[in-house]
This record gives structure tokens, C-alpha cells and sequence, in this order.
């Protein structure tokens, strides 16, 4: 039993880091209809520039903070530069933008830090979670964070206006500039929530898979099967099946012979496949109707 | 009286394809002004040219400023508040939110609590229903909120496209009502397209009868309403 208990807190610890990343992919869904191939990489090189913070001498939360900075005004930056001009362009010439972005900064990453892998600090420490061998301070953290992160999202979309315009322009682009709203911007905004959404996966993450250029490549991957399953157009959907993904990773680790850490990744992509045919808009998608 | 709206040698595109050929026409302040004319004609273009949601030529002023090459969320900041065919409802949200976006550019909160009232006591049904999802409501309902949601600009002018499409007779006239009613004590001037011709010219001062991209047709809506030729070969009844 203490094991069960155990892995699923486990599983709930690292769903939290695939609730961030599925939040993050979805509200880029939400505002331009793609899936961005690169948000593991955005994650990653936030990690990077915050791990260069610290060796430069500052201290975790200031290189936290700078980094959310940097992380949301280069979101904002790369759909100005590369996908606003794409904005019309037919879907593969976007997917094919994705994929540029995602080995660019790859690459760039590989370029300037090596691909040698690093240790990282963690804020929270890793001794037992008040003195529970369940759960170490650092799974603590992470959940603690991220369950921060969502309570301010909702807020931000549910009672600011500018958190309005951003689900009016994403919901009914045309209606929403009738009104008055800069759709174009709105965009560019959830580009850099999303980016600023996806350090933070990163940051929290690295003490545990090390940082290194390839380091986000499997967790974006659930990050992907946790919105498939919540639903993609369903923030709340999405965060809640990074954390089923989690616990499900867990215990399929766990309790099914020969699955092991080899066959944890296709067990996400399985995932996947058959939510996709079984219930294709996710557990709280919304299938689109409309009355006319 | 000035015009608040004047229009000159409108011509617009949908890629190749020429749909207005030249349009002029101009609303006075505070006048209401129906377009009117069969399928095709080009109303709504008209109204999407002056908005700039569609490739356009011609001239746009309004209030003597020129809105070419303005983006269209630019141009409701003007006091110009579209309510398009369809109604550009944001259905999966409350119509609360919806009454809140219509007044997203504004920033006197205290003003924007007050409209939202005024708009409850023009349309109680929607006072009734403002924790629902707009989706959920009524056609008509959901055309009372698109009305309402284009008030909270609080606009100068209002575009209106086929109100009346897909409504029942009598809240068709519930809404007409509505509209006459802003129009005399709001004063908000409106340019209303529509097909039902014959309701139209009661409600309007000032008509224009389009047919195939060109103004065919203009005076007092009284005029064009008593003139049985008119009727019978631009409007059919």
C-alpha cells in the first residue's frame, strides 16, 4: 500500500510538470489552432538561461523571475518574427515552422552550453516532505507551484478584461475585433504566457531529469498525451490530465511487468492514440456545435 | 445637418471577384439609414468595406476623418459598432461576458456597470439569462444581445446586417421597436441593412436601394416606400 501511495504522489509530483507543459500547448492551441512542436524547446533554453543566472552569481528566485521576463518577451518575440507572417499560410508551412523552431533552438542551446548534462538546483531542497518518506520537498514544491500558477491563471482569465479580450479573440476572432480587440496582439500575449508557462515546467523539472539540451524531449511528449486527454481546447481539461498522465506513468511503471523506464514513453504515445479514437475531443473538450 | 458618414466611389473585392462597383452614399448625424436591395447586392459588403474587413477602394470618411487602411479594431474605436450577420455571438460565454466585451475599449468601469443595467432594462430577457452561456440562447435572444453588445461602445453609429434574419414576425417588430428607440433617445445614428424591405422603410428617415454593387435608388424612406415602381422591381412587394 505505502508503495501505491507513494507512486501515485510521485506520479501527481511529475503530472504537475506535464499539467505546465499541456496548459502551455493549449493556449497556443487555443489562439492559433496548432500544436507548438517547439515548447519543450522554449522550456528548455529558459532552463538554460536561468542555470547561466546562477553560475553568474545570482540567486535561484531572482534568476526565477528574470527568466519568467525573458521567457515571456521572447514567447512574443518568436510569434512576431515567425509566425505572424505565417499567419495565412496553409498548415504545413506552419508545422514546418514549428519543426525550424524546435532544432534552431535546439541547436543553439547545444552551441553555447554543450550538450554535456548539468546539474541543477533545486529551491525546495530534497529531503523528506515533512518527514514523509512519500514525497520528497522538492515534488512538494513542484506541486505547490504549479497549483499557484493555475489559481492565478484562472483568476487572469476570469475576472480581467484583458483576460476576457484574450478568450474572445481566441474563441471568435472576428466577433472580438468588431469589439475592439487587437487579435493580432492577443496572440503575441498568449505566445509569451505560454513560453513564460513552459520555463517554469522546465525550471521545476530540471533537478530531476538534469538539464541538457534534449532534457524536455519525453516530457513534452506527455505534455502532448495530457492535453490529448483533457481535451485540447480545455485549459482546466489539460491541466488535469498532466496529472492522470502522471499517476498513470507511474503506476504502468509500477505494476506491469517488463514496462520499466524503456517502455514508459510509448505508453504516452498509446495514450494518445486511443483518446484519439476513442473520445477525440478529450475527456472535457468541447465538440464544436453550434445553433444556427 | 452634416453627415457623419459619407461614402465615395466604394469599390471592393473578394480576391478577383469585384462586388461593389462604385458605391457613394452618406448618413446624417443621428439619422437612421437603410440599405436595401435583393441577395448579392452587396449590403453586407458595404457594411464589412466600411469597417475594413474586406480589399476596398473608394473613400471612407467618417466625421470627416478617413477610415481606409485603418485595422477594424481601430475603427470601432471611432464609435462605430458592427453588428454583423450572424451576430458574432461568443457563444461559449456568459452573456454577462459578452455585454463586458462590447465595452472592452472603454475604461469607466463605473459607466460600463451602469450600461450593462440600461442594456438589462432595454432586454429583461437577458437580465433573466446572464449567468448562461450566450451559445444556449434563443435566435432572437441572441440578436437582442449582439444589439446590446454593440451599445455598450456606446457608438456614434451602428451598423446593423439582417437583423431580422431568422426571427419570428413579432420579435422582429419587438426589436425594430428597440432600434427606433436608440435611434430617437440615444441618439445613435444608424445604417441598417436589410431584406425585409417593407419593415425597414417603416423604421428608417433615409433609404438607398442597391442592386449588383451600385446605388440604384436613394431618398426619404417614405419616398421610396410610396413609389410603387420602386417597389415592384427593386424591392418585391
Amino acid at each position: 500500500m505505502e508503495l501505491f501511495t507513494n507512486q501515485v504522489l510521485a506520479g501527481i509530483a511529475t503530472g504537475a510538470i506535464y499539467a505546465c507543459m499541456a496548459l502551455a500547448v493549449v493556449m497556443i492551441y487555443q489562439a492559433i489552432d496548432h500544436l507548438n512542436f517547439a515548447q519543450g524547446e522554449m522550456a528548455m533554453f529558459s532552463t538554460f538561461i536561468s542555470w547561466q543566472l546562477m553560475q553568474w552569481g545570482l540567486p535561484y528566485w531572482v534568476a526565477f523571475v528574470v527568466t519568467l521576463a525573458f521567457s515571456f518577451a521572447g514567447g512574443i518575440l518568436i510569434e512576431r518574427v515567425l509566425f505572424k507572417p505565417l499567419t495565412k499560410a496553409p498548415i504545413l508551412t506552419q508545422v514546418a515552422g514549428f519543426i525550424a523552431l524546435f532544432s534552431i533552438i535546439n541547436s543553439c542551446a547545444g552551441l553555447i552550453w554543450d550538450f554535456t548534462i548539468k546539474q541543477y538546483p533545486t529551491p525546495f531542497g530534497s529531503s523528506p516532505f515533512l518527514g514523509s518518506q512519500l514525497i520528497s520537498t522538492h515534488q512538494a514544491g513542484m506541486i505547490g507551484i504549479t497549483v499557484l500558477l493555475l489559481i492565478g491563471l484562472y483568476f487572469f482569465f476570469q475576472y480581467t478584461r484583458v483576460g476576457l479580450a484574450m478568450r474572445a479573440a481566441a474563441a471568435v476572432p472576428e466577433s472580438a475585433r468588431l469589439v475592439g480587440i487587437n487579435t493580432s496582439w492577443m496572440i503575441a500575449l498568449g505566445w509569451g504566457m505560454a513560453a513564460a508557462i513552459g520555463s517554469i515546467a522546465g525550471m521545476l523539472i530540471a533537478p530531476v531529469v538534469f538539464l541538457e539540451p534534449n532534457m524536455m524531449g519525453g516530457v513534452l511528449i506527455y505534455g502532448f498525451a495530457a492535453a490529448v486527454l483533457g481535451g485540447l481546447t480545455s485549459p482546466f481539461g489539460a491541466v488535469l490530465g498532466g496529472f492522470l498522465v502522471g499517476v498513470f506513468e507511474n503506476l504502468a511503471g509500477t505494476y506491469i511487468p517488463h514496462v520499466g523506464n524503456e517502455m514508459k514513453l510509448p505508453i504516452a504515445l498509446a495514450l494518445i492514440i486511443s483518446v484519439l479514437v476513442i473520445k477525440p475531443a478529450g475527456l472535457f473538450g468541447r465538440n464544436i456545435v453550434k445553433r444556427v | 445637418m452634416t453627415a457623419l458618414l459619407n461614402v465615395k466611389d466604394l469599390r471592393a473585392y473578394y480576391g478577383q471577384v469585384q462586388a461593389l462597383h462604385g458605391l457613394s452614399f452618406s448618413l446624417n448625424e443621428g439619422s437612421l439609414t437603410t440599405l436595401l436591395g435583393a441577395n448579392g447586392a452587396g449590403k453586407t459588403t458595404t457594411l464589412r468595406a466600411i469597417c475594413n474587413m474586406v480589399r476596398s477602394t473608394g473613400a471612407i470618411e467618417f466625421e470627416g476623418k478617413p477610415l481606409n487602411n485603418r485595422s477594424t479594431e481601430s475603427i470601432v474605436r471611432f464609435g462605430i459598432a458592427h453588428v454583423p450577420q450572424g451576430r458574432g455571438t461568443f457563444t461559449n460565454m456568459t452573456v454577462e461576458e459578452n455585454l463586458q466585451l462590447g465595452a472592452i475599449t472603454r475604461s469607466d468601469k463605473p459607466g460600463i456597470v451602469a450600461d450593462i443595467e440600461r442594456m438589462y432594462s432595454y432586454f429583461p430577457k437577458l437580465k433573466e439569462r446572464h449567468t448562461q452561456q450566450a451559445g444556449t440562447l434563443s435566435g432572437g435572444e441572441q440578436q437582442m444581445l449582439a444589439v446590446a453588445r454593440a451599445l455598450m461602445l456606446r457608438p456614434r453609429l451602428m451598423l446593423l446586417d439582417e437583423p431580422s434574419f431568422g426571427l419570428a414576425p413579432l420579435i422582429v417588430r419587438d426589436l425594430f421597436g428597440i432600434l427606433g428607440k436608440i435611434n430617437r433617445e440615444e441618439k445613435v445614428s444608424i445604417l441598417v441593412v436589410e431584406q425585409n424591405a417593407q419593415l425597414a422603410l417603416e423604421l428608417a428617415d433615409r433609404a438607398y436601394v442597391i442592386e449588383t454593387g451600385r446605388i440604384v435608388m436613394s431618398g426619404a424612406a417614405a419616398d421610396i416606400a410610396n413609389d410603387e415602381n420602386v417597389r415592384k422591381s427593386y424591392l418585391g412587394y
